[in-house]
């Protein structure tokens, strides 16, 4: 008696209602807000990682900056007292900080004030530059390290759009780079922008091939993505590994190390603001793969099948959607993105030959980018750069201050944790809590209460 | 009558469809044959003359069996004709509609692992040693087992456990520090245990208290610890690196009598003290969530929140209880790297273990045993190169040490297939 009657009541209206004010692609979000529903209690959990994960970056996102500000303010904090407590100069003043302590105040504030200088002079604007070139090279080498990130990202955030956990970017990078590299230096006598296209598409294919395999066989056995990817990166690693130790592959000729030879010039990316700058087109292929993929994610059919297969793949199926072409279709997208990083460190980051260690670990900081930028393209371009910032400092911040970059790690992965919970930072700083004005919610929680009970 | 008559007529097919789709699966038999296919053209690509000469024995053995000296070529293609042997039993039973036992894929298993490794040695004039083998696999399984445990302890409550690569590091670096300071092995490991649940709980509180997406807060306090370690490794332990980064390590402790045993002795009566303690946790463990209430009200958090709620059970409390104590028994694996294996603690050393007990856990079906099982698997596929670089090998040393984890993804596709998780698993529970 009382089912039905909720069911036209308060439950699923205001939220339609709501959805249909926000934007142009409202048919598809009600449609997929009907597939949910149709999907009912028995939804899997890979599909619901991302349905809270928007959830909670949707809250992370609409919160006001102050609990960011609060975020990111905490974590420098933390950042400051792991500085302040093995800094030489703080321990030497404050073994004598009740006869002065002024002494302990000015070496910790030199200290810190000394690295977080040091992380902006090496991410933003040197103010300390002779000249207007030196002063905003740091800028141009923050996008240069966010470019593999951006690419990288992507790829991650479009899998977890898709309902998958790609752990596999090592090994797609590692795929990526030895395919560009090879077509790079193997091939000789192409003209300048075939062959780096010839390169660049040669290494998209061989990182989206690698994670295809994934999908492929994730949607014919059932087996689970996660240990497949681990499992490919290492098949990966150990075949780049023999590719490099033999010569007429990978190696170097005349040389003993694993390492390639130089990519030729007519492989490489191009500088994008002259010579005097590291940064290189491949930051613009990185921007259009954002833009590609917002177009992908949000205004085309295909995309629309991720969505909904990420979402609750039951109910996609019911819909009509082959879940099993979205998997693999998805992961060889996936694959091509994170390839894309590979492609632009071996032509454009590391242009002097490369050995098994070139995907410098962006696999996995990817996972971190697409999790804070909210797997939403531009949030990742977002996190990239900010992420590709700390990289650029934290290397200057050691040159300069000898802080170990590593606090960087730190500092990162801190604001990450904190903007992800704005309950922790509101208690912190007894900022009032906004849950209570928003509408969303509350009609969410009620239906969520109902299914539950069915 | 004609209404009976149709009523058979629909059931007939109707029990036939269910009876194909459920029992009848050709994935394994394909992969039976797969692997077989490669291994035969793995012989025929690369042939080996020479005999090949596995050591079963030690010197300190209750009595010593002769080193097996067996001509490889042909030992080889002998245990080829089992594994194919095994597969055409496998197509008979799976078109009969009958599952193929396990006990027939362990046969198939152990004839392509001796084959692989009388061709791999062949001709060496160092002995293969099995008791290294299996002993270093044992050994090496360690942080992937109490990972594993670790992961399912806290996925069976809800609680996806991806900070098992933190839980790892950081123990072994407490571990590091505390066993320098107190130059005793014991103490580094109650550290370690310190630790990991330390870590825990701090993914507990984001996770459960402030219902933080469970794969953000696992992921970040991967890198959050990669981070802190490093720094304070770089800053604190390299500096005064023989006060506090030279650690006591625990020594092999002979079980009297059983480690006598030829081959199995060594192998698992001849351990450090973490090592028996691992025998006793996997038990303890499956013992713990499927025959006590502490384990059903876990599981049943895991699987129903709500459900478990309405019965009283504190869904919270039982959350934080059962993700602090997996933190503990990953932080006993995290003590196997600076109390056992090194005794030294070093930048980012697990490298990715904790990720590999994550993969033992889905390949595992989330039990226990048979994670524990997954992770001495990957024990063993770590183990497979030291042996294998002792023999000498005879293929490029990159292909063996790339099979073990080609199997693990054939295993996956072809034996496990679809697992399926906790039912709440990763999802935060917000009570009303």
């Amino acid at each position: 008696m009382s089912a039905p009657e909720s069911n036209t009541g308060p439950g699923p209206e205001p939220t339609s209602g709501q959805e249909g004010r926000l934007d142009p692609g409202t048919a598809e979000e009600l449609e997929q807000e009907r597939a949910r529903e149709a999907g009912g209690a028995a939804v899997a959990p890979a599909a619901d990682t991302e349905s809270r994960l928007a959830k909670g970056l949707q809250q992370a996102m609409s919160s006001n900056w102050t609990v960011s500000a609060g975020a990111v303010l905490l974590a420098v904090l933390a950042g400051s007292i792991m500085i302040a407590f093995t800094d030489e100069e703080v321990k030497e003043a404050s073994a004598y900080f009740f006869a002065r302590p002024q002494d302990t105040l000015v070496a910790l504030g030199q200290a810190i004030g000394g690295a977080y200088s040091a992380l902006f002079r090496g991410s933003v604007v040197n103010v300390q530059a002779p000249d207007f070139v030196t002063a905003i090279r740091p800028l141009t080498e923050t996008l240069s390290y966010a470019t593999p990130l951006i690419a990288a990202g992507l790829g991650v955030a479009l899998a977890f759009r898709a309902g998958l956990f790609n752990i596999g970017g090592q090994g797609q990078m590692l795929m990526a780079a030895a395919a560009a590299g090879w077509v790079g230096f193997g091939i000789s006598g192409v003209p300048f922008p075939l062959h780096l296209l010839m390169a660049v598409v040669a290494g998209v294919a061989a990182g989206a091939l690698w994670a295809g395999l994934a999908g492929l066989l994730k949607a014919r056995t059932g087996a689970h993505e996660v240990i497949v990817t681990i499992m490919l990166n290492y098949v990966a690693f150990y075949l780049i590994a023999y590719l490099l130790a033999t010569p007429g592959l990978l190696q170097a000729p005349g040389s003993s190390n694993p390492k390639t030879p130089p990519t030729p010039e007519s492989a490489q990316l191009p500088p994008l603001l002259g010579e005097r700058f590291n940064l290189t087109w491949g930051f613009v292929l990185a921007v259009l793969a954002v833009v590609g993929v917002w177009w992908l994610l949000n205004r085309s059919s295909v995309g629309f099948s991720y969505r909904a297969v990420g979402e609750n793949p039951r109910a996609a199926r019911v819909a009509g959607i082959d879940t099993g072409r979205a998997t693999v279709s998805s992961m060889l997208v996936s694959g091509g993105l994170v390839g894309l990083a590979g492609v632009s460190q071996v032509l454009g980051g590391v242009t002097t030959g490369f050995s098994s260690d070139i995907d410098a670990g962006i696999g996995f900081d990817a996972i971190t980018v697409a999790l804070l930028g909210g797997s939403n393209p531009w949030g990742v371009l977002a996190a990239g750069i900010l992420f590709g910032a700390f990289k650029a400092g934290g290397t200057t911040m050691q040159a300069a201050e000898g802080v170990p970059s590593d606090i960087v790690l730190v500092v990162q992965s801190l604001i990450v944790l904190f903007i992800a919970a704005p309950p922790l930072v509101r208690a912190i700083f007894r900022l009032p809590d906004p849950t209570r004005r928003r509408a969303p919610k509350k009609p969410k929680a009620t239906r969520n209460r109902k299914e539950a009970a069915a | 009558m004609s209404a009976d008559h149709k009523t058979t007529q629909l059931d007939a097919p109707l029990s036939e469809t269910t009876r194909t789709v459920t029992l009848v699966t050709w994935k394994t038999v394909g992969v039976l044959l797969v692997v077989t296919v490669l291994y035969a053209l793995l012989l025929i690509a690369v042939p080996h003359s020479g005999d090949t000469r596995f050591l079963l024995s030690q010197r300190s053995d209750f009595f010593q069996i002769p080193v097996i000296v067996v001509p490889a070529a042909p030992f080889a293609w002998a245990c080829g004709a089992v594994m194919l042997a095994v597969t055409a039993v496998a197509v008979v039973l799976t078109a009969r509609g009958r599952r193929t036992p396990l006990w027939l894929v362990v046969i198939y298993s152990l004839a392509g692992l001796a084959g692989f490794l009388a061709w791999a040695g062949a001709g060496s004039p160092r002995d293969l040693s099995i008791v290294g083998l299996l002993g270093g696999a044992v050994l090496w399984s360690v942080p992937f087992v109490y990972g594993a445990l670790g992961g399912v302890i806290g996925e069976r409550s809800g609680v996806v456990n991806i900070a098992i690569e933190a839980q790892l590091l950081g123990a072994a670096f407490t571990a590091a520090i505390v066993s320098s300071i107190t130059n005793s092995a014991f103490a580094g490991l109650f550290a370690a245990v310190f630790a990991g649940a330390l870590v825990a709980l701090v993914l507990g509180l984001f996770a459960i208290t402030y219902h933080v997406n469970q794969v953000i807060v696992g992921v970040v306090l991967n890198v959050l610890v990669v981070g802190l370690t490093s720094f304070l490794y770089s800053q604190v332990l390299v500096p005064s690196a023989e006060t506090l980064n030279s650690t006591t390590r625990f020594a092999s402790i002979p079980i009297p009598v059983l480690s006598d045993i030829p081959v199995l002795g060594p192998v698992l009566f001849d351990q450090p003290l973490p090592i028996y303690l691992m025998f006793i946790a996997v038990p303890t463990v499956w013992y713990t969530l499927n025959r006590t209430r502490w384990g059903l009200r876990l599981r049943a958090v895991g699987e129903h929140p709500k459900a478990a709620d309405t019965v009283g059970i504190d869904v919270v409390r039982t959350r934080y209880n059962a993700v602090l104590v997996a933190g503990a028994v990953a932080g006993l694996g995290g003590a196997f790297y600076t109390t056992v294996y090194l005794s030294q603690f070093g930048e980012n050393m697990t490298g990715g273990a904790g990720y590999i007990a994550l993969a033992a856990v889905i390949f595992g079906k989330w039990d226990p045993i048979r994670s524990a099982f997954a992770g001495l698997l990957f024990g063993f596929a770590s183990n497979l190169q030291n042996v294998l670089s002792v023999v000498g090998s005879p293929v490029p040393s990159q292909f063996m040490l790339m099979v073990p984890y080609v199997v693990t993804l054939l295993a996956v596709a072809g034996l496990v297939g679809r697992s399926r998780p906790p039912a709440a698993s990763g999802e935060p529970y917000i009570k009303g």
